[in-house]
């Protein structure tokens, strides 16, 4: 983000916003992989 | 700022997965599926007048103010409802998850889409692919979880009732994160190089429906969705009537799997093909989901019952064209209006999606519905259809082919006051 003077490090914060939206994610991701593979399976 | 996009886009996708509250809701509170489908009706229905109506509020104040009424409406629609479930008052659940949840998704949907443009003015289909894309996975996320804790809870009122509560409160705290986060940028470019957010052409929201190419795109999306949902929202059904007579039936696990692999080319399609418009054009991208998506019902209706595979694989493409041109538009209405008024002219457009929505369900259950009547059965219950929507996409292609840049009487001067409020924005 641009400022005037030199930047905050804010990588510890932009990792934990990931995770925070990333981890639900994921989770949706593997449930719904797991429920696909039975149109190949069921 | 992505993070802070998909923390409300992930939240308010939820309402893909009310269909999980609707029989504990049927069996609880002794109602059909017409009623229990009824706050979920609502829900939609405010998304796009509250979306229309409030764009210009949230470009008056800012996305932070926006995701903050977003939080509260969402999360306090979640809260009556509960209220509702203990009391068994139905008539709480259609006000809090439909109505007030529902300007909750309206204001919500369009908080971060041009902040995102804005951020991004060199990739836009990028950036609102991402936000847009979170919308789609927000039933994947809350489908599971919410049957999860009914599972936990209880079916009955009071177990419905707690799982409204913490969906309100887990919302809330999940959505919390975007209003702490959410930025405008400062005039300065993000990117070296990147061109500026505010340059080039302005138009304003109220000058924007005045011109052709508004409805031009309101035609575009209007086709675009239809003929997605017109898949989507019959899918199961669909895919099992398709080869009821063939060797190779679909159990009903198996339609649950392809209902599955619909979501995720959905998903899929809202950050894949709307990146993939601000390397070939917002233009061309159209034309391919137009175009092609017409060519795949054609496929599907001459020789889907022919070959599973086939009939699948035209499915999801036509899905993921369905999700890349939700969040294609934004870029492309920046493309024409500017970043101005972006969020309040894709408010207003999102009354295409309504419309759609009502469209979508009506012609493809309303035609198998009187071809079941007729005697028919299997896959010549949707051939009908499908014709229907191929020439929905047609009439789409065509209203594509006459959008143009916007005739310079539209566009928007800025008085010197109102262009250094623009310039200066929101610093953090």
């Amino acid at each position: 983000m641009p400022s005037d003077s030199s930047p905050p490090d804010r990588r510890g914060l932009i990792v934990l916003s990931w995770v925070w939206v990333g981890a639900p994610l994921v989770y949706g991701v593997y449930q719904l992989v797991q429920k696909a593979t039975q149109l190949f399976t069921g | 700022m992505p993070p802070a996009a998909l923390s409300v886009h992930l939240s308010i996708g939820q309402a893909y997965a009310w269909s999980v509250f609707k029989p504990p809701l049927e069996s609880a509170l002794h109602l059909d599926g017409t009623q229990s489908a009824l706050p979920f009706q609502l829900a939609i229905v405010m998304l796009g007048l509250s979306a229309a109506f409030g764009g210009t509020f949230v470009e008056r104040n800012g996305p932070r103010w926006a995701m903050t009424v977003a939080l509260i409406c969402f999360s306090s629609g979640f809260l009556i409802s509960a209220l509702g479930a203990q009391t068994q008052q139905f008539w709480l659940i259609v006000l809090g998850y439909g109505f007030v949840g529902g300007i909750g998704l309206g204001i919500g949907y369009i908080s971060p889409v041009s902040t995102l443009i804005k951020w991004f003015p060199d990739r836009p289909g990028m950036a609102t692919g991402i936000a847009i894309m979170g919308f789609g996975g927000g039933a994947l996320i809350a489908s599971p979880w919410s049957a999860q804790m009914l599972d936990s809870f209880g079916t009955g009122h009071s177990g419905i009732a707690l799982a409204f509560l913490v969906h309100g409160l887990a919302y809330a705290v999940f959505m919390s994160l975007g209003v702490f986060l959410v930025r405008v940028p400062r005039t300065a470019k993000p990117v070296a190089d990147a061109p500026s957010a505010f340059e080039g052409v302005q138009v304003s929201a109220r000058s924007a429906v005045r011109t052709p190419q508004f409805w031009c795109l309101w035609i575009v999306l209007c086709m675009n969705v239809t003929a997605g949902i017109g898949i989507l929202e019959k899918a199961a059904p669909m895919i099992t009537d398709f080869f009821a007579d063939t060797s190779t039936p679909v159990s009903v696990s198996a339609a649950a799997g392809f209902v599955a692999l619909l979501s995720a080319a959905n998903m899929a399609g809202r950050i894949g093909w709307s990146s993939a418009s601000d390397l070939i054009g917002r233009k061309n991208i159209y034309r391919v989901y137009l175009g092609v998506g017409a060519l795949m019902y054609l496929l599907i209706a001459l020789f889907g019952d022919t070959a599973k595979p086939l009939f699948v694989l035209c499915a999801l493409v036509i899905l993921s064209f369905y999700g890349g041109g939700f969040a294609t538009i934004p870029a492309y209405l920046k493309d024409l209006f500017g970043t101005y008024q972006v969020g309040a002219i894709h408010g207003r457009l999102l009354t295409a999606w309504s419309t759609a929505g009502v469209l979508g369900p009506l012609i493809v259950n309303w035609i198998a519905d009187r071809q079941e009547s007729a005697g028919k059965h299997g896959s010549s219950l949707y051939t009908l259809s499908f014709s229907i929507m191929i020439g929905l996409l047609v009439v789409g292609f065509i209203a594509n082919e006459f959008v143009r840049p916007v005739n310079a009487r539209h566009h928007h001067v800025p008085a010197p006051r109102e262009a250094a409020d623009a310039q200066r924005q929101q610093p953090a």
